[in-house]
């Protein structure tokens, strides 16, 4: 019978993994993604995993130790956070470009300097091009539920390619949320066990890794990007076979209360659900309103984005992390992308906000909401808005 | 079971497990090193490769010069990647989700892997107990970039990034002792080999393998190109090398030291030095440093193994 | 590249790049880099094989009549072979 219980996230997360059957963990603890290894370690120690638990010396070491599990066919899993993930850059792209399904929470949490443990999306924006599927969860059913997706997404055979999976830090690493943790037996005729091509084998010895000579590196390059592009397939499918598994069913994005809204916030990560009682509350005072909440960050849904905003006239897109110098928020940079080309396209207004932990309510996002459709009819001198910063 | 001490090349398996092809430069012996090592290791191995030299010349796309399981990632974690390799083989035997094999994991890196940008990686692998064998092939300087300064660079050599000149006499700084601080992780098997002791090398590479837990083999890897010498030269310079204390071969087992070549008297390290380009700066001042320096380290070296020998009685 | 005088498109590349022919360097012959070749004293030889060893081509092999050689498809000219036989049965002599 499938328990619902009140349960810290990082938890659910390590349970999720631990009913994965994973083979070998090998990561490095960092605020705030903690709770998550130590579970499991301790879910080695007492013999409720079987796994390998490597207590590696950093996070490269980390990565790379991910990389040496994946290329024997082991199922690998690691996680962790902000300075973390930044000491792991170059071998985040080993792992998209020499494809090893490798499944990683990211506690997403401010970058340094300052050092900030609190959460926002910066370490997430810092690794957009390497190669990862990566998806962001807003609660910790989507966290629990997208863990053992990852596994079946990235594992497959068309797919073959690691997978970060994006949960704010504390404000949902450390929350009790009620979760169902589903049982095992359903969890294994959902995903079935890994089975790598063409893992590392004395009977057939294969070269990993080789140098690639400009003649050969572009359509290397190629290959992996239509990998990327067109695993998406494989997300639709593996996000369907899991609702009917299990009765949630999760799509690139989901648009709250969009029907005839001629202004639509954008956001992505637990702070979209604080932005819900926004919209409820600006629909009940006859405000033509509503939010998308962004899953799917890469492959990017082009084609769900564009036909979510068709009818409206603005997008305020709410991003938690600042591209210095640049565009500021880069979820926004990338929306207004996506739609340039559009025939009819809405303004798309850019607010950068909720940075280092810094908390938005409810009304706080009304203000976003408002203030954004204000600019979009008044303009502005600035490319992008900072919220809640004081002046 | 091949004994390779016994001094009979025709006993060696002519099988070659490092295949011709490769693009290493002209009378390289970290070539040969890998080349005996890969004889020593058979086939049921996994290799795991640090960026340089070896990696490059024996990888050009879509060429392999591996007859076995090989797989570059990055220059820095060769100790990490043989750690991961290690526990997901571990994992995947004890779940039956693969048959048990007895595989070697091979770790091969080079000075450079080794004892700089790696160090840490493999700190973290000795640290950790994993069952491998981390082979440094030590060329004295990262030679694949274009022969710039390592830790490993000896005292007074020229390079790149270090090179000779009037303000300088090029390295200033003493070799790093990379097998002592192998050595100090405690793990049970720690040695010294030269191709130009190809029976010595390929016995301690195999022992190395089938030790339990970690090994450590650090390889002198003459550079012709690097050290600016004649390319048929690689194995009588290795052997000065052996023969004037600068590279003493020995081994650590368990903490043991054991010699394999005691020299009675070493040659003068000047014999040594004046064959190579990269040394060809030097004052008469420095290279009586140099020697000085070599016979403390050699006593030093002695001391370890008088203690092991004292211990034992 | 390869024997086919094509190049590979993107669609023929390997899943991750890995290269599936185990040895495939021996494709590629390096003895066309030498400016020297080893000759032989057979007279001298004595067939103990060290040469083979200390070839960091491998590619010194025994001949039929027990004779340590080198195959010239791969030979760089080095050196090593003739200056480490211990009979001086090989000597190196500049390429035409």
């Amino acid at each position: 019978m499938t328990q619902r219980v009140g349960i810290e996230v990082s938890r659910a997360v390590a349970i999720a993994a631990k009913l994965a059957n994973v083979d070998v963990v090998a990561a490095y603890p960092i605020t705030p993604q903690t709770h998550i290894v130590e579970d499991l370690s301790e879910m080695v120690a007492s013999g409720e995993l079987d796994a390998s638990y490597i207590p590696v010396e950093s996070e490269h070491s980390a990565m790379s130790c991910c990389l040496g599990s994946a290329s024997v066919g082991a199922r690998t899993f690691t996680a962790t956070a902000s300075q973390g993930l930044e000491l792991m850059h170059e071998v985040l792209y080993v792992a998209s470009s020499m494809r090893f399904p490798i499944v990683m929470a990211v506690a997403n949490r401010a970058l340094s300097a300052p050092i900030s443990i609190w959460g926002d999306h910066s370490d997430v924006m810092s690794v957009r091009d390497t190669g990862w599927i990566q998806i962001f969860v807003a609660n910790g059913q989507e966290a629990f539920d997208n863990i053992l997706c990852a596994f079946r997404i990235g594992e497959d055979r068309a797919v073959l390619l690691p997978v970060m999976i994006h949960l704010d830090g504390f404000q949902l690493t450390h929350v009790i949320e009620p979760i169902y943790l589903e049982e095992e037996d359903k969890v294994e005729k959902f995903l079935p066990p890994n089975d790598y091509p063409i893992p590392l084998d004395p009977d057939n010895p294969v070269s990993m890794g080789a140098f690639g000579p400009p003649e050969i590196y572009s359509e290397i390059k190629k290959a992996q990007d239509v990998a990327l592009t067109s695993s998406k397939s494989v997300i639709l499918k593996s996000w369907k076979e899991f609702g009917d598994a299990f009765g949630r069913y999760y799509s690139p994005l989901q648009c709250y209360r969009c029907d005839n809204a001629k202004v639509l916030l954008l956001a992505m990560g637990s702070f979209s659900e604080t932005a819900m009682s926004a919209i409820d509350a600006m629909r009940e005072d006859g405000h033509k309103v509503g939010l998308i909440k962004l899953t799917l960050w890469r492959p990017f849904p082009f084609a769900e984005i564009r036909d979510a905003v068709k009818d409206a006239e603005v997008v305020v897109v709410f991003d938690r992390a600042l591209s210095f110098g640049g565009p500021g928020g880069p979820v926004c940079s990338e929306i207004r992308s996506a739609l340039y080309d559009l025939e009819k396209r809405p303004k798309v207004i850019g607010f950068v906000g909720g940075l280092g932990g810094r908390v938005v309510s409810a009304a706080g996002f009304r203000e976003i909401i408002e203030q954004g459709t204000k600019i979009a009819r008044e303009g502005t001198e600035q490319e992008y808005e900072m919220f809640g910063v004081r002046e | 079971m091949e004994k390779f001490s016994v001094f009979a090349p025709k006993l060696v398996t002519k099988k070659e497990n490092f295949a011709p092809g490769h693009r290493a430069c002209v009378g390289c012996a970290e070539a040969l090193a890998v080349r005996l090592s890969m004889k020593a290791l058979g086939r049921n191995v996994i290799v795991v490769n640090a960026t340089g030299c070896m990696e490059v010349v024996s990888s050009p796309l879509p060429h392999t010069s591996w007859f076995v399981p090989w797989i570059h990632t990055l220059f820095e974690n060769a100790g990490a990647v043989s750690s991961g390799i290690e526990s997901g083989l571990k994992a995947t035997v004890r779940k039956g989700k693969r048959q048990p094999q007895k595989i070697s994991v091979v770790a091969m890196g080079g000075d450079g892997a080794t004892s700089d940008i790696g160090l840490q990686a493999i700190s973290g692998a000795l640290e950790r107990g994993h069952d491998f064998l981390y082979i440094c092939l030590d060329n004295e300087a990262y030679m694949n970039t274009g022969i710039q300064r390592s830790s490993a660079t000896p005292y007074g050599a020229s390079t790149t990034t270090a090179p000779a000149g009037k303000q300088s006499i090029g390295q200033i700084t003493w070799k790093k002792d990379m097998p002592s601080i192998a050595a100090a992780h405690n793990i049970p098997y720690v040695a010294t080999a030269c191709p130009s002791y190809p029976f010595d090398l390929m016995d301690k590479v195999k022992k190395g393998a089938h030790m339990p837990g970690p090994a450590y083999v650090h390889i002198l890897s003459v550079c012709p190109t690097g050290w600016r010498v004649s390319p048929d030269l690689a194995i009588k310079i290795g052997r000065l090398a052996v023969e004037t204390g600068v590279f003493p071969l020995y081994e650590v087992e368990n903490g043991n030291y054991r010699m394999t070549l005691d020299m009675q008297e070493l040659r003068p390290v000047k014999d040594y030095l004046k064959l190579q380009g990269r040394f060809r700066h030097l004052s008469e001042e420095t290279v009586n440093e140099i020697q000085q320096r070599v016979r403390h380290d050699y006593a030093k070296l002695k001391e370890k193994i008088e203690c092991t020998q004292k211990r034992k009685s | 590249m390869t024997e086919s005088e094509k190049k590979p498109t993107w669609r023929d590349i390997e899943i991750g790049a890995i290269i599936k022919e185990p040895g495939s360097a021996m494709q590629y012959k390096t003895g066309d880099w030498r400016t020297q070749r080893p000759t032989y004293y057979h007279e001298r030889c004595i067939k103990c094989g060290l040469c083979s060893i200390f070839c960091p081509e491998g590619c010194i092999k025994q001949t039929e009549e027990g004779y340590f050689e080198a195959d010239l498809d791969y030979c760089k000219g080095c050196g090593i072979c003739a200056r480490e036989c211990w009979t001086k049965a090989i000597n190196m002599v500049e390429e035409d």
